[in-house]
């Protein structure tokens, strides 16, 4: 590891003065940065620690939810509020990482996190989105985990996050601060596919930084279901994951959201699908059709191809659970 | 039914509990990397990135200049290793054990290419990142499937054959399938680590992770051209190891090398990574079973081949087939093996070496032949149960097979099983039932024990002996407390150090059958030395501590050495296992969740039950990653691994893993020891991964030939 400076300014104003100069890392929880940082796979200059800002907070505002972005995943995965009117991002933060790992992990630093794709790690190996310009190690290679919507020739690796799945579900809003004063921008518009520029995971600025998530509120408290299809029970990334939350009146779906995770460089809306179910009967058939639009371009690359049949699957099953017809 | 199972297996918490078990937990147990010896330096290998070819430069001008940077040791300035060197003229032989430093061949991917040594981890670390090496490439092959007609028969044993060649083939009902089990790294919570450490040119200590501290100080001896009783290895505590810590890897050599250049203590500790590439795993290997049987489900032939894969500079073997040979009463069986060669680091013995392997694909046959036959598969079993040793015709030592298949099949609730596959399911979950067995050889070699009784009536016991887990300390004590008539309270044990009496290394299951053996002779001959101090008229078991004061004695003690028996001559001599699982299995996505496991071992009789329990649990846990989650995956264009980390290498975890009941036959062997034990460690997995993928079968009608068994492969 190389040597590095590290600050931490005491204000949020501190923070942005320093965070836009090159080399320049902000670190939270720094469950992945740190990994990153010993594999080599990034070499920062400075780390801006920011756990001293005053954004942990949990809070209702007039229409929703605000969660701060220094809130760690396990208080959010355990909060009151969270539990009886978002269950789908409690489930969802559950099914990630460990205990220990949540401990520490941010809501901020969950939406940085760097993708888990293998030729990333090492450096060694071909990655257009480590080191623009080499190649992509996954297309032909190893890509059991990868993404099978949205690609580009320059980069099939998958957003590896389980509560963005939820949060791109739930329609919620990221709440961003910057020299400029403050943006908001969508949850599903915040990541970004991967292009001609893998290197880039997102829309945040270089001079920006992440304050908050903000959750509308909604009705689907009592048919949500997170379903996380893994190679191991717990502590393991998706192979697939689907975010379902129904708003179900006398067995027909007045509204539906349909996110997953596992399949692309951001996590997916499956808007298609959502349509497809609303003024409908809450059936399997309804459902499995609904399954079935929602891989409309979906694509694999050899050890990912079960993904295609795997990814059907699941939204039909999240939706079954999140009906209660499981 | 219950009742009678209680009576014989050992409840959770019956028998003594680990006598380390609180230094454990509390940390207070010394694993090797955590002495701290004057002056300790530390040290970090860098590896190849390439393949195969050759170094043609090696840049360690930046990395020597490094802030607390002490050496930078390549080819081109390591001390020779003497043992490595060509002797009396003779070239060195071109294959054999990695030598690290030697010169500029690559053999494998991350093969050792310089060490860093500095006075902090972290400098050590950069230092390495700065090392940058130009190489010749040539071409490599790391895929045994694509290369399998390159295999060729290992020395010696490479076929076997009894009665008819291909008997099977004549047969009515029959089986041929290919079945593979993919490169699974041991993996051990605690990393390899070595303080090596110079205390004169001629002396040399080592704190080192090992199975054995006299094999090690044999390698070392051997390699720096020292004389035994010079070298001195340390290892107290070993965080697992499973077959890993057998042998002497470069690393140690490696790490040896840079404490004579920086002349102070070097700490080298491998990464999770290095894990991959540096001590060994359980070899790629290919199967093919054929197997023939009457329609009342007696088999005629059996035709078993294999092929494994080894490095280019070292043929690994194991014995894959030999679980044919020997496990069931079939007059016709012929075997092949072959080793494949690629350009890899050397595979090594792995809980259950040979036997886990072939046992997968003999079990997954025995249990497709059993569905065309239409036959519960214990019956099958118990159809070809063999009462002698069907290959030598010797009589069993002991065997009670038969009951450890009763007691599973009861325990498990086997009645419930559906002979249907895909037939039963519950709450959206198909749900499935499977067995399948092994076997391993039960050895015994000699070992030394030393036993000191004192005036305050504590006996000291000592040996080299390591304990990697098992609790190799807590059944020695419960020996010498059975024998000596003392509590285990008043009993040391004194292991882990090459200064102890000797002991074999710890692997093949075989140490509670050798050092237990020397622990038993060693108190019937202390009590023997009491016995003629007392004289005429005393009992077996005196009050030692009044006796040694009438005496006027400070203690007493015996040196007792032991061999290995000579029960091999008349008897073969095994222990058994069979595992039982209950299965639960998604139909839509493929996710097979283990419900239930029953594991019976008949290995004799058991002499710590709560150890052996934890053994057995271990082994049937190690047996589910292999079956489930565990593949050590290569990117064969770049022969690198590409998952060698704990994220993406799949262990199982708790969430995998049900309540697990172990189980004991518990009747002791008459023949192979005073003890009546026979080894636990390698059948508590040989045979585990067949049975859950005979039950993933019998859920949902899908047969996963090629381990681990992912959601991908149930739903395709």
């Amino acid at each position: 590891m190389k040597q590095f400076q590290y600050v931490r300014p005491a204000t949020q104003q501190g923070v942005l003065d320093v965070i836009n100069k090159p080399g320049t890392k902000i670190i939270a929880g720094g469950t992945n940065l740190v990994d990153l940082m010993k594999r080599g796979v990034t070499a920062p200059d400075k780390l801006v620690d920011i756990n001293q800002l005053p954004l942990k907070t949990i809070a209702a505002t007039k229409t929703g939810l605000h969660i701060g972005a220094l809130a760690l995943n396990s208080v959010v995965s355990e909060n009151a509020v969270v539990a009886d009117k978002h269950p789908l991002l409690a489930m969802a933060l559950k099914a990630g990482a460990s205990p220990q790992l949540r401990n520490m992990a941010t809501v901020g630093g969950n939406m940085m996190q760097r993708t888990r794709c293998g030729y990333f790690y090492d450096v060694t190996m071909p990655c257009n989105k480590r080191a623009p310009g080499t190649g992509c190690g996954a297309i032909e290679g190893i890509n059991r985990m990868h993404a099978i919507f949205g690609a580009s020739p320059q980069c099939i690796a998958v957003h590896p996050s389980d509560m963005c799945v939820a949060l791109a579900a739930l329609d919620a809003t990221v709440i961003v601060a910057g020299k400029k004063g403050e943006r908001r921008l969508p949850f599903t518009e915040f990541h970004r596919l991967p292009g001609d520029h893998p290197e880039l995971d997102n829309h945040l600025a270089k001079d920006e930084l992440i304050t908050g998530v903000e959750i509308p509120d909604n009705n689907f408290a009592k048919n949500s279901y997170y379903l996380k299809i893994r190679d191991r029970q717990s502590y393991a990334f998706a192979l697939v994951s689907v975010a379902a939350a129904l708003d179900i009146e006398n067995g027909t779906i007045k509204d539906a959201r349909l996110a997953m995770g596992g399949v692309a460089h951001k996590p997916w809306r499956l808007f298609d699908a959502e349509k497809s179910l609303i003024g409908k009967k809450a059936t399997e058939e309804n459902f499995e059709h609904a399954a079935q639009l929602a891989m409309r371009g979906a694509k694999g690359y050899g050890n990912n191809s079960f993904k295609l049949k795997l990814a059907p699957a699941t939204i039909a099953e999240a939706l079954k659970h999140a009906a209660g017809l499981v | 039914m219950k009742k009678a199972i209680d009576s014989i297996m050992p409840s959770s918490s019956a028998g003594m509990s680990r006598i380390d078990g609180r230094l454990k937990v509390t940390g207070a147990a010394k694993y090797s990397a955590e002495y701290t010896p004057a002056g300790l330096t530390y040290g970090v290998l860098v590896g190849s990135t390439i393949t195969k070819g050759s170094i043609t430069s090696i840049d360690t001008k930046a990395a020597g200049q490094a802030p607390g940077v002490l050496a930078v040791i390549t080819h081109l300035n390591a001390p020779k290793v003497p043992g490595d060197q060509p002797e009396g003229g003779k070239p060195v032989p071109p294959k054999g054990a990695f030598k690290v430093f030697y010169d500029d061949k690559i053999y494998y991917n991350g093969q050792p290419i310089a060490l860093v040594i500095a006075d902090t981890f972290e400098r050590a670390l950069f230092g390495a990142s700065l090392v940058k090496a130009q190489y010749h490439t040539d071409k490599h092959i790391t895929n045994l499937p694509d290369n399998r007609s390159n295999g060729f028969p290992p020395r010696g044993e490479g076929t076997y054959k009894r009665g008819t060649e291909d008997a099977w083939k004549a047969a009515p009902f029959k089986v041929e399938q290919e079945y593979i089990v993919p490169t699974v790294t041991h993996n051990p919570m605690e990393l390899h680590a070595i303080i090596a450490n110079w205390d004169a040119d001629n002396k040399l200590s080592v704190w080192d992770k090992t199975q054995g501290v006299k094999g090690t100080q044999e390698d070392l001896a051997h390699l720096f051209k020292l004389p035994v009783e010079n070298v001195q290895v340390h290892s107290q505590f070993v965080g697992g190891a499973f077959g890993s810590a057998l042998r002497t890897w470069p690393h140690e050599v490696a790490a040896i090398i840079g404490a004579k250049v920086v002349k102070k203590p070097v700490k080298l500790v491998l990464s999770r990574a290095d894990m991959f590439t540096s001590v060994g795993y359980r070899p790629f290997t290919w199967q093919k079973i054929a197997i023939g049987a009457t329609a009342d489900g007696k088999l005629t032939g059996i035709t078993h081949e294999a092929a494994g894969q080894t490095s280019s500079y070292e043929n690994f073997t194991e014995g894959p087939t030999g679980v044919s040979q020997n496990l069931y009463a079939c007059p016709n069986v012929n075997t092949k093996y072959h080793l494949v060669a690629l350009d890899i680091a050397t595979p090594t013995w792995m809980r259950g070496p040979g036997e886990a392997t072939g046992s997968f694909a003999l079990e997954s046959a025995l249990d497709e032949l059993s569905y065309s036959l239409k036959l519960d598969p214990v019956e099958l079993r118990l159809r070809n149960y063999a009462e002698k040793d069907p290959e030598s015709g010797k009589p069993f030592s002991s065997k009670f097979l038969n009951e450890a298949y009763q007691l599973g099949a009861d325990h498990i609730g086997w009645s419930e099983r559906k002979q249907e596959p895909a037939s039963v399911k519950k709450d959206g979950w198909l749900v499935g039932y499977g067995m399948a067995g092994g076997m391993f050889g039960a050895y015994r070699s000699g070992a030394t024990i030393r036993a000191k009784m004192n005036t305050d009536g504590s006996l000291l016991l000592q040996s080299a002996v390591s304990d990697i887990g098992p609790g190799t300390g807590t059944a020695m004590v419960l020996i010498a407390s059975e024998q000596m008539g003392i509590p285990a309270e008043k009993i040391r044990f004194e292991m882990g150090d090459s200064s102890l009496p000797n002991a074999p290394t710890q692997g093949g299951s075989a140490t509670t059958a050798s050092v237990g053996s020397a622990v038993y002779q060693a108190c019937a001959d202390l009590k023997e030395k009491f016995q003629k101090l007392i004289g005429n008229g005393g009992t077996d078991k005196p009050d030692y501590a009044k006796v040694l004061k009438e005496h006027n004695l400070p203690s007493l003690e015996v040196v007792t050495e032991t061999g290995g028996g000579n029960g091999m001559e008349k008897y073969a001599m095994n222990s058994w296992s069979v595992h039982f699982v209950k299965v639960l299995v998604n139909p839509a996505t493929g996710v097979v969740k283990i419900d239930k496991v029953a594991c019976v071992a008949d290995s004799g009789h058991i002499i710590s039950p709560k150890t052996a329990r934890s053994q057995v649990v271990g082994g049937a846990i190690g047996g589910i990653g292999m079956a489930l989650m565990e593949e050590s995956i290569i990117d064969h264009r770049y022969g690198r691994y590409i998952n060698n980390n704990f994220a993406d290498y799949h262990v199982p975890v708790n969430a995998d893993i049900p309540q697990i009941d172990a189980l004991f036959v518990n009747k002791p062997d008459p023949i192979i020891n005073p003890m009546g034990a026979k080894g636990m460690a390698e059948i508590a997995l040989i045979g585990m991964a067949a049975a859950v993928a005979n039950a993933v079968y019998n859920a949902s009608g899908k047969r996963v030939r090629d381990l681990p068994i992912t959601p991908d492969k149930v739903m395709a």
